[in-house]
This record gives C-alpha cells, structure tokens and sequence, in this order.
C-alpha cells in the first residue's frame, strides 16, 4: 500500500533484462502491490456471476469448482466460435516484437510478461494446446502448453496488468489487439469467479443503485445540490438542474466519479454551468438518477456485463421520452458508446438525430447511436460562437493536454477538446508525439485497475505519462494536465503526487466553465476550485 | 546456445538431408520429385482455404476498429480518412496501405531511456524495412519462377527478371531479390537472437521458417550460380508437374530435389503456422473496419437479451427516498390507510 510503495526515484529505475529461464518455466509469483483485492462474493451474488466465495489471490487455494479446466476449455472454445477477433489473433501472430516496448506496463515494470505479445501467448500457449493440429502434435516446440493452475493464476495477474489501452493494436502490422484479448480472458475468468473487487463492486453497484459508487437517487441529488451552491457562490447565479425529467429534449449521462470526488466535481460544476447558460438559448436537458452513471465497468468484467450494465442508457431515454443523449467526459464510456451500445443495445429507433437545439448543427455521426460527446457539442457551440468566454481567467493555467486511451483509439475524439481547450485558456503545450493523440500513454490505471492496493503497479504503469508530463513541465512550465475522463481525474493525480505534484489535474469543462461568463454573474475572483484568479488575490482575501 | 533456434536448425538439417539421401542415395526421384510436390500444394491449398474458412465462420460481433486518427464530426476538425476511415473507400485504402506497405508496423517508435530517467521513442524503421525487404523479395522470387510453370514464359515474368537483374552483375547475372530474401531472412534471425526480449518471445516455430527460407534461398542461388543445375531438364520436371504429366527427366543433380523438397515443405508448413498472417490480415477487424460506429448500426447476429435492472426494480427500491428529495416517480405509493386496512382484511 502506499506507505510500501517505494519511491519514485527507485520505481523509474527499471531493469529491462529478461529472466534466462524462457517465460514458460518461469512460475507467477503474485506480488503485493500489483494486484487487486478479489471480488467480494456479496457483489458477484447480486449479479448472478459464477462462484460468489471469499478467496485470496495469495491463498494457494483459490476455491475453485471442480471442473475449472471444463469450464476455461469451453469458455475458449464458445468464444473462438464467437468472436473472429480472437480466433485470427490467436492464429496469426508472428512475434515480430514490435508492440513489445509499447505497453506502459512493460516500460514501467520491465516484466516481459507485460509485453503485450507475451501477455497474449499466455493465452495463445493453451489455446494451441486444446484447438491446433501443430499445438497438440508438436507441443511446446509449437508453443503450446497445457491448462494449470499456475498457468491459470498467471493469467489472472496479468490479464489484470493490462488496461486495454489498445497502444499495442495501433502498431501491430495485424492489428492485433490485446485489450480484445484481455477482455475475452477476463471474460473466461469470470466464468471461474476470478474477478477483482474494484470491479465487482462497482458494477454490482451500478447495476442497483444506477451508478458505480453506489449512490442512491436521493443523495445523488444532494450531491449535485452542493454543487449548486457552491457554484452561486463562486459565480452569484443559481443553476437549477433537473433530474428524472420526462419530455427534456435531451438526457445527460456522465460517470458518477465526477459527481464523487476531486477534481472531477469541478468536472461536473462545468457541465451544470454550461447547461444553465444554454437555457435561456434554448437547451432542455434532465439527467438522471437511474441513469447516473456513463461508465461501465461491466466492459471490464463480460460482454454480458456491459451489455447489462449500458442497456439502462437506452431504456432510460425511452422512458423520459427525450430525442437523444449527450454523454460526458469519460475515457471506457465512449468505447463502449461508440464501438458497442448500439449494437448491443440498439437500434435506438424510439430516438431522432441528434441537432444542438442552440446552433442547429446535426450530428450526422452519431445519426445511429444517437448519443454526442460533450466536446463535440462544445466545440459546435464555440465554433457557432454561441458562448461567452474569458479565456483571461485561466490563465494561471499552463496546460498540457492527456488523450485517453479510448476516445483515441476506440473513437477519434482529438481534436475536438484541443479546440475548446485553445478556446477558453491561452497557454497550452503539447507533449511529445509520440506519446499524445493516437499514441497515447495510459493512466496506468484503466480498465478497473484504480484501485489503492495495486499502487505500485498503476505508478509503474503511469510512468511514460509521467515522463512526457515531465517533458513539458520543464519546457513550458506546465502546471496543468488536462483530459476527457473520470478515471484519469481519479488516477492522474495520484500520479501526479508521486512524480510531479506541481501538476495538477482538470477535466475540460472545469476550464470551460472558469471562462464561461454566465448572464448576471458576479465578478468572479476565484475559479471554480475557490483559488484566486490571476490578479484578483487581494480581492479574494477580503 | 538458445534451444529453441537449434531444434529448428537441426529439423531444417534434417529435411535437407533427407531430400538429399533420397535422391543422391537412394535414387527416390519420383518421390521428391513427383510425389511429394503433388500433396504439398494439395495441403497448402485444401489447408489454406479450410483455415480462411474457419475463420469466416466465426462472425463479427462488434466494430473493433483502432482508430489511429482524428474521426469525421464537425467542420472544425479535419478527419483522417485513412486511419480512422469512415467509408469502405478509406477501410479499402487503409487495408491497402498496411498490406502493401506495412504502413501500422511504419509507425514502429523503439523506447529507450536516456540519462536515467529520459524516455525517448524513436521511429524505428529496420524492423519495417528489412520486413518490406523480405516480404517483396519473397514475391519477386515466387513470380520469377513462373518461367518454370509458364511456356511461353509470360511478358510480365521476363520485365520482372529484366528488372531484377538491373545491375548486370556475374554470370548467369544475378538477381537481386534472390540475395535480399536470403540477406533478410538473416537480419530477421539475428535480431531474434541478438535483441534479449526478441531471444525471450521466440519460439521454435518462429525459427523454423526463417531456417527453412534461408534453406530455399541458398539451395537456390547455390545452383544457379555455383551448382550450374540443368535448367532445361528442371524445367521439364516442373512443367510435367503443371501439365498432370509429370516426367523425372535424367541428371537433374540432388540439390535441385533439396531445394524443391524444402518449398514442399514450406507449402505443406503454411497452413498450420503463423505464415497463416498472410490471410488472416485482411480478416482483422482492427483494421478491415471502418469507424463510423455511432452512424452506421453494426449487427451482431448472435445478439441476445441479457437480464437488466430496469427502472421499475430501481423505483420499487428508492420509492420512499425519491419522493422525500422531491424526484418525480412514476407511481405514487398507496396512502398508508389503505396500506393497513389491507393488513386487517
């Protein structure tokens, strides 16, 4: 935990040298540190997942059923009949190396098994084993090894040392992705009981009280009416958000970790800024209690689970018969919106195509899903100069800009929140190609992995992000890491603490609202985190 | 010494020792020579289309593009067309672009750390050329030997020999893309033994190919430039192969049969092996996908309905708490009169 977490200087300080004994005859030591809790039964229970029980990853017992080898060889066999992408990607790797040094796990860990190759052979070993002539004639000269428990255990550790970032696919000369495996693996792990709690327990969370953090209706709103007033008190004007609404023209669905937990309520006060300035242009927006949560951890848990999880989305529009959704900042959200719900969820037929009722812009690319991203509904209204901005008040502000790992590469939403960044503060610097856009690095803590016990693990995984902070810290004297997502609000500034805590870190529409200048406002002398403005310090000490 | 390279030396030794001895000792021309070619192509063939096959079958349940660039939403960002396509047109150019050129492996980046603790990720392009190199190689060799299947030889055939044989060097002139596949096929080899985490990720099934084309690639250019095999004979050979007359004609000298035997064994190889990424490229849905998701509905035929918790379950839980915050609900709890004189009926 982090009092053993060792110091930053000693972390960076990687040993990149494989073992000389070949990966296969090297046994999973299951560290402390790098792990997470397991499930909690009481989640899995509410879920209906398979073999609720408390169990140890340190335990040699892990309390499995009897037929675990059945049930890991079935679970294979169902999914290489369902999913083309894992039966071509275990088939056609060549081993070529070249996603070896792309996974931030491996940078930051130098454990070989954090090369995104060797994490897939992992799996790719039994999977020639139990399904290929070559595996099953020529065994381990062909790759191939049989299904044990070690085996097992090290697919649970590694498959939750991987945050299906997708770097590794965008340089595969296949396209081969590892999250896609991952995300099967973690499946067929699942169909053992073999989850972690940071996971589990959100969405067994989500699944009853609409949301991760288990919020109930009533506290959501008193959270938002915090909010409310610290917002009047900052800015003079009272929003007034609505919740559960019917007839609203259009429903707003962000994660609930910006609604929880610094910095993402200032995330959060943005978004209710914003909507109370497009009133009066004409925005009729509800959010939802039942719907109050955009991410899904069930993404990180099954198909089925994220099916289960995202199908509230639609069935909640429908129920408040509005036209269509606007989504907040969040990284997994939006892969999921955009590569999956509709499909699993869909087709949104009860929806329209979604037009900005301010600037009548029609969002013909989300005409299917019906569900726009807040920055791209932002960035319509700026570029429809449609807001009223003082770029001025940010700028204390020296901001860097972190891309998400799945607006990135599960979408393309780049350029978007660049636009309104460079909109509504002055000073912005970006990091190093390579490390940016659709090469980004990870937070390190992505799918799931936010969790306090595996801290060593997400600063080691954090590491190039870091590293390309660090870049710009001292180039432009950066002191801002701007992004779109929860969980980079969450993870980034625990990240930040550990190598640069002059960093902090903002979501976009906490910088859209510091400029947005609300009719009837007050001078402002502080942003929204209550710290002083440029030039306005006496005034705030009055 | 690194076992998993020596199994697959000694195995491609042992192939060519076999396809030797069998001919040069035991006069088993018709074996090498008619035999096995025969069910080579058969099994590369009937193996081929059985492994393309199986993969169709499996569907495609969800658009999984990577996108590798800026997606087409509003008109203040230009989209990237190519790596985030958003039509069959860009998907077609995309698929095109890594197939011919390796255009995602062109991104390739080598992490190093400089002075402790600077990152650096550098283009890395060997990797990618030396791959371009092998892979164009290969096919010029392949379509060089059609004047072994073709007679007349075909015109395409003889400007791509003309082409290969540029510099005019030796005699018989040399080709190029005879000492660049042998020249690559090396370079793949060392950095597999010489880079530590390429030694730890190899497996003999990496090492084999390698050996096996190297194998091809130097039994070839030993006979036709230092061997001086009979070229009209071979031709005879590989022409009755073509034509379903098959004919073994006389002194043809054992090494044409080692180097035919190991392009057997290739062919029979390829199938079962990861040089199946030559069809399986185009069915990854990473990249034959476009990125339009939230436009285009993708359909997942095996789609079924799941168990949710719906807002009926989640207002029958929180009904008391929500009306108390003042949120709307869709039904009002019975009066609590009612509620108890039900109790007492």
């Amino acid at each position: 935990m982090a009092d053993e977490l060792p110091k930053s200087e000693k972390l960076i300080d990687v040993d990149y040298s494989p073992p000389s004994r070949g990966w296969m005859d090297t046994p999973v030591k299951i560290r402390k540190g790098m792990y997470c809790y397991a499930g909690n039964p009481k989640s899995l229970e509410l879920l209906g997942a398979p073999n609720p029980r408390q169990w140890n990853p340190l335990d040699e017992d892990w309390k499995l059923p009897d037929n675990w080898k059945e049930i890991v060889f079935e679970g294979l066999r169902e999914r290489i009949d369902k999913f083309r992408s894992f039966k071509v990607f275990m088939d056609i790797c060549v081993r070529c190396g070249a996603c070896s040094d792309k996974c931030h796990f491996f940078i930051g860990s130098g454990d070989p098994k954090n090369m995104p190759v060797l994490r897939a052979e992992l799996i790719r070993s039994v999977y020639r084993n139990d399904f290929t002539k070559a595996g099953k004639i020529l065994g381990r000269l062909a790759g191939a090894r049989p299904m044990t428990l070690d085996v097992l255990k090290e697919w649970w550790y590694y498959l939750f040392q991987c945050s299906e970032c997708r770097r590794c696919s965008l340089y595969c000369p296949y396209g081969i992705d590892t999250a896609e495996i991952t995300i099967i693996g973690r499946e067929i792990l699942n169909l053992l009981g073999l989850n972690i709690d940071w996971i589990a327990t959100p969405v067994a969370n989500c699944y009853r009280t609409g949301n991760h953090l288990g919020i109930q209706p009533h506290a959501f709103k008193d959270m938002m009416e915090f909010f409310v007033d610290d917002i009047e008190e900052i800015t003079g004007v009272r929003v007034e958000p609505s919740f559960n609404r019917k007839g609203a023209e259009i429903l707003f669905i962000t994660p609930s970790g910006d609604v929880f937990a610094d910095p993402g309520t200032y995330t959060a006060m943005g978004y209710l800024m914003l909507f109370h300035y497009l009133k009066d242009l004409g925005l009729d927006i509800t959010w939802s209690t039942y719907g109050s949560e955009g991410g899904n951890f069930g993404f990180f848990t099954s198909h089925e689970t994220m099916k289960r999880l995202n199908a509230k989305m639609y069935y909640e529009a429908k129920r408040l018969g509005v036209k269509w959704i606007l989504g907040g900042e969040c990284g997994h959200m939006w892969r999921v919106i955009h590569q999956y719900m509709d499909t699993m969820n869909g087709p949104a037929d009860f929806l329209e195509e979604p037009v900005n009722p301010i600037t009548g812009t029609r969002f013909t690319n989300a005409k299917s899903t019906k569900m726009v991203h807040i920055a791209e509904f932002t960035a319509d209204l700026i570029y429809h100069n449609k807001l009223n901005l003082d770029p001025s008040r940010n700028d204390n502000l020296r901001v860097t800009f972190h891309d998400s790992c799945n607006p990135s590469r599960g979408m393309g939403l780049l350029d978007e929140p660049r636009y309104v960044i460079q909109n509504v503060c002055k000073n912005f610097y970006e990091m190093p190609a390579n490390t940016i856009r659709e090469q980004t690095f990870c937070c390190g803590s992505g799918s799931g992995l936010n969790a306090g016990e595996n801290m060593e693990l997400r600063m080691m995984g954090g590491m190039p992000r870091a590293n390309a902070v660090k870049f710009v810290k001292e180039k432009y004297d950066v002191n801002m890491l701007a992004c779109v997502c929860a969980i980079d609000r969450a993870a980034l500034p625990a990240l930040m603490d550990y190598y640069h805590p002059e960093v902090d870190v903002t979501g976009l529409h906490e910088m859209v609202a510091n400029a947005l200048i609300l009719p009837g406002e007050k001078k402002r002398t502080t942003n929204l985190r209550g710290e002083p403005l440029l030039g306005m310090e006496d005034e705030d000490a009055e | 010494m690194n076992a998993n390279y020596m199994y697959s030396l000694i195995a491609v030794i042992i192939l060519l020792l076999l396809a030797y001895v069998g001919v040069a000792g035991m006069h088993l021309e018709v074996l090498f020579g008619v035999i096995i070619p025969y069910a080579a192509i058969a099994i590369f063939i009937g193996g081929f289309i059985y492994k393309v096959v199986d993969w169709a079958k499996s569907p495609v349940p969800f658009p999984i593009t990577t996108t590798a660039g800026q997606q087409a939403s509003l008109p203040m960002v230009s989209p990237a067309l190519i790596d985030n396509p958003k039509n069959k047109t860009g998907v077609v150019i995309r698929m095109l672009l890594d197939i011919l050129l390796f255009r995602s492996l062109f991104r390739n980046t080598r992490f190093e750390v400089r002075d402790t603790n600077k990152f650096s990720y550098e283009l890395e392009k060997w990797l990618w050329l030396f791959a371009l190199i092998f892979h164009y190689a290969f096919l010029t060799v392949v379509v060089r030997h059609l004047r072994f299947f073709t007679e007349p030889v075909l015109l395409p055939v003889q400007l791509l020999e003309k082409l290969d044989s540029f510099f005019q060097v030796g005699l018989p002139v040399l080709y190029l893309s005879g000492v660049a596949l042998l020249a690559a096929s090396i370079y793949l080899f060392l950095r597999r033994v010489f880079i530590p985490q390429m030694r730890y990720i190899s497996l003999p099934a990496d090492y084999f190919p390698l050996f096996l084309i190297m194998g091809i690639a130097g039994s070839g250019l030993l006979m036709r430039y230092f061997a001086k095999v009979d070229i009209v004979s071979a031709k005879e050979l590989t022409m009755g192969l073509v034509t379903l007359r098959p004919t073994i004609p006389e002194g043809i000298g054992a090494i044409f049969y080692v180097h035919l035997f190991l392009v057997c064994v290739l062919l029979a190889y390829f199938p079962f092996s990861k040089l199946m990424h030559l069809g399986g490229i185009f069915f990854s849905p990473t990249r034959n996908m476009p990125g339009n998701n939230r436009e285009v509905r993708h359909v997942n035929p095996w789609n079924y309905p799941v168990k949710i918790h719906t807002y009926e379950d989640y207002e029958d839980e929180f009904r008391e708490k929500m009306i108390e915050a003042g949120l709307p609900v869709e039904k009002m709890p019975e009066p609590k009169e009612n509620l108890e004189e039900g109790k007492k009926e």
